[in-house]
């Protein structure tokens, strides 16, 4: 099935993107991330210019997060104060981000970034998240009670002034912590294409001590109003959102998010957490080879 | 829509008529758009146009809208790759195709190839700036290898087929990802090394209907298509929401 991308100014073959869509959305309701870190470098690898599949992969990922905050909203699981801390965060940060990707476009160094940025926090991500639960899924095969988590958050919060109470976090912490963990969330979102979603489920874990049932809700609800954030400022300021690859995308992704969320019920979290980790460790492995290898284009093209 | 063969005279009176035409001079780039397939075809007369000319070569280059780009060129520095050089170009022609009824480098020399732009190696990519030639040179080499296999550079060294030396024909595929534009379809009758004659025909590629509204939108409109993007993506993922909980 042909399908001609006008923004895009090429034709593709439909079922491939929707195929593409279902997968990041099953990912997304699954683990409450966004999926854009797979979408993004697909897109580009089956010939969408860069800036396109990063600007339309965010609206993909609006609305799988949609449709997985919704299905997570149901049982409760989303922290509105927390999320709204979180969204305030990550609004200024797509302002910022949008900054920074101007600036790297310009000395041409975006793509290095990219890279490295991918690499860096995916390869570091994973590996913690990776150990973590291979250590509790261990821990419970043997029977063995799980050992007590030694502090409920990172000390450097507990330092931060001012307290606020988040009750369904069962958290008393500053909410400048969540508020600069959204920023970095939305610089990344502008910079990277991707939702934000795996840097952003782990911080809420190891940092910021969130209850694990309301760590994935909250972080859609995040991801959502971020990710609608960067739509629009694609739309204003690159141009580059390609309505029909984004509809698309959606399609397939609406449909796998529900699909990942009747899943994530289901699972183990600590299961859960392992696949996400290999998921991860795969994609930056590639990212770190691709970066040592002689790429297949030593040429790249921008207009002037 | 034909503009009508513009003459140009390069061999004095005895100049045969070259009489071009291309198989559509619009191009329209619509939904399920995959590319077209052009025949440029014509003949090639005496002054006299009562016989057929004498053994000429034909070359017909389709050439895109120019475009002021930047290339960038990886190289390994402490043992990654990045950009490190690049250079400018102020004509880099969107799209070349070129075919001929032999390789050029046996229809003419190399001069007279640069002077008519008869190759891929031969591209007139104005750069901007002070470069040496061996830099340039290889600048240019790397777009032209990297347009190449992305369909957008083409050069046929058997494309030109000609009959009863009167009649040629050529095929050119537009790939999907051409861009919009003018694009000038030039051809050239060569004798013994010389072009003798030349004309241009023009081909338009627009996009039309729903494509030409979602480009221009995207481009003039920002915010609402900015907001329509929004809706759409809130609006699926809420309908699908709403459907999944009545399973």
């Amino acid at each position: 099935m042909d399908v001609y991308l006008p923004i895009a100014n090429l034709a593709v073959n439909g079922l491939v993107i929707v195929g593409l869509g279902a997968l990041t959305g099953l990912l997304s309701g699954m683990f409450g991330v966004g999926g854009g870190f797979l979408t993004t470098p697909l897109l580009i690898f089956y010939g969408v210019p860069p800036t396109v599949a990063a600007a339309s992969a965010a609206s993909q990922v609006t609305g799988a997060s949609v449709s997985g905050a919704f299905a997570h909203a149901r049982r409760g699981g989303i922290d509105y104060h927390m999320g709204a801390v979180l969204v305030a965060g990550g609004v200024l940060g797509t302002g910022i981000g949008a900054l920074l990707f101007r600036l790297l476009q310009a000395l041409g160094q975006i793509d290095t970034v990219i890279n490295i940025l991918y690499v860096v926090l995916l390869g570091g991500i994973g590996g913690l998240m990776a150990h973590e639960s291979i250590t509790a899924l261990r821990a419970s095969r043997n029977g063995a009670a799980r050992p007590a988590r030694r502090r409920r958050h990172h000390p450097l919060v507990a330092s931060l002034p001012l307290r606020w109470r988040f009750y369904r976090s069962g958290l008393y912490i500053s909410p400048l912590a969540p508020l600069l963990l959204g920023m970095a969330t939305g610089i990344l979102t502008m910079l990277m294409g991707i939702g934000g979603g795996f840097i952003l489920v782990p911080a809420m874990l190891y940092i910021l001590g969130m209850g694990v049932n309301v760590v994935v809700g909250t972080s859609l609800f995040q991801i959502l109003f971020v990710t609608m954030a960067t739509t629009m400022m694609h739309a204003l300021t690159t141009h580059a959102v390609d309505i029909v690859l984004a509809g698309l995308l959606l399609i397939g992704s609406v449909s796998g998010a529900q699909v990942g969320a009747q899943f994530a019920q289901k699972a183990k979290p600590e299961q859960l957490r392992l696949i996400l980790a290999i998921i991860v460790l795969g994609v930056a492995l590639r990212m770190a080879l691709g970066l040592g290898y002689r790429p297949d284009e030593i040429y790249s093209v921008v207009p002037l | 829509m034909a503009l009508g063969p513009l003459w140009l005279m390069a061999g004095g009176a005895r100049a045969p008529i070259l009489v071009p035409e291309i198989s559509q001079h619009q191009v329209e780039v619509r939904q399920g758009f995959t590319g077209a397939d052009l025949l440029l075809y014509g003949a090639i007369l005496d002054p006299a146009g009562t016989r057929a000319a004498q053994d000429y070569d034909i070359v017909v280059v389709l050439k895109g809208p120019v475009q002021s780009i930047v290339l960038r060129e990886k190289s390994k520095v402490a043992g990654i790759w990045v950009n490190a050089a690049n250079t400018q170009f102020r004509s880099a022609p969107s799209f070349f195709a070129l075919a001929s009824s032999r390789p050029v480098r046996d229809i003419v020399d190399e001069k007279t190839a640069a002077i008519y732009e008869l190759g891929l190696d031969k591209l007139q990519l104005s750069p901007i700036g002070v470069i040496d030639p061996a830099l340039q040179h290889r600048f240019s080499a790397g777009l032209v290898d990297l347009m190449a296999r992305q369909g957008l550079y083409r050069e046929d060294g058997h494309g030109v087929a000609i009959s009863g030396q009167v009649l040629y024909s050529a095929r050119i595929a537009l790939p999907s990802q051409v861009r919009t534009g003018t694009y000038t379809a030039e051809t050239f009758a060569i004798r013994q090394g010389r072009v003798i004659t030349s004309a241009v025909t023009r081909v338009d590629v627009t996009k039309q209907g729903f494509e030409r509204f979602v480009a221009e939108q995207a481009a003039g409109n920002g915010l609402l298509y900015g907001l329509f993007a929004v809706f759409v993506s809130v609006g699926m993922g809420w309908l699908a929401g709403r459907l999944f909980a009545l399973v």
